[in-house]
């Protein structure tokens, strides 16, 4: 029964990965990927990891939704109307990700898996409170000072103003020949409209 | 049984998120590649500690840095964007061509 819904689960979460990639808007993309996120959480909650797959869903339903807005901002097809494909290096990738797969199931299927389930009458989530605040506490640790790091590391490349006034200020790319013209696009110059604009944004 | 059933499905997002951050163009998009290669590695963690671990309170902490790891990745990724969108206007990989001389 387990086996059946961890199946569905994980064939539901490979479908939605699989669609993050299909779909005609951002947006819908953004949510697939939430889905597939939601997925993994559920084979969690189902494989006796009650804390990671509850924390798995709401970590992955605000970040999706933050996503969403990054996506609203950048996005090239507001309504998904027209189709939308962007694409470089298709078939290297095809080829890459169908390597991936490969290699990574054969190893799957042709290693012996080792086999010892958790006890039933174990207490998960008590343990993994002890772990952190016990033994992996430097981890624990490390990571919120991480956290906190990028944080800061955020709010810095993505505010406008660096300390000394406007970041890019008198920025120029360096020129091919000493002193001569800059080899490659000027920022202020509004490079990278190659193939497609941002009318109505 | 289940754990290969997790372990495939597990690979199968590691190959589709492979594919998204080789292939899409737009940063973006380029992301979410990148964060289905991470789903695939969260997935196959939950089940190693699952079915073969017999319990072992690391696994989890294992799981959870992944997380960490995935909220990192996302918040200076978009960070990353936004000042690349600052000062070249650039949204697509193609639009970079300045560092390649």
């Amino acid at each position: 029964m387990t086996d059946l819904a961890v199946a569905l689960l994980a064939a539901f979460a490979v479908w939605t990965g699989w669609r993050v990639f299909r779909v005609d808007s951002m947006v819908r993309a953004s949510f697939s990927l939430m889905l597939s996120f939601v997925a993994v959480g559920g084979i969690g909650v189902l494989l006796s990891a009650p804390y990671i797959g509850v924390a798995t869903v709401f970590m992955m339903a605000v970040e999706m939704m933050v996503m969403a807005i990054f996506m609203v901002m950048f996005m090239m097809n507001p309504a998904g109307l027209n189709p939308m494909m962007m694409v470089h290096q298709h078939r290297l990738s095809i080829g890459a990700g169908l390597v991936a797969f490969i290699g990574l199931g054969a190893a799957v299927l042709l290693s012996p898996l080792p086999r010892d389930p958790v006890p039933e009458e174990a207490q998960v989530v008590a343990q993994l409170g002890h772990e952190l605040l016990g033994p992996s506490m430097l981890i624990f640790e490390t990571a919120g000072v991480t956290l906190l790091a990028t944080m800061v590391g955020a709010v810095i490349l993505s505010s406008r103003q660096g300390r000394y006034g406007a970041a890019d200020e008198g920025a120029r790319p360096p020129g091919l020949t000493e002193g001569g013209e800059p080899a490659g696009r000027r920022p202020e110059g509004g490079g990278g409209h190659g193939h497609h604009h941002h009318g109505g944004h | 049984m289940t754990l290969t059933i997790v372990l495939l499905g597990a690979a199968a997002l590691v190959g589709i998120g492979l594919y998204g951050a080789l292939s899409q163009q737009s940063f973006v998009m380029l992301m979410m590649g990148l964060e289905l290669m991470l789903n695939g590695a969260l997935l196959a963690i939950i089940g190693f500690w699952s079915l073969s671990l017999g319990g072992m309170p690391e696994g989890q902490l294992l799981a959870i840095i992944v997380m960490a790891v995935m909220a990192v990745e996302m918040a200076i990724g978009f960070a990353l964007i936004v000042a690349l969108y600052r000062k070249r206007q650039a949204d697509m990989t193609e639009s970079l061509g300045t560092l390649k001389q």
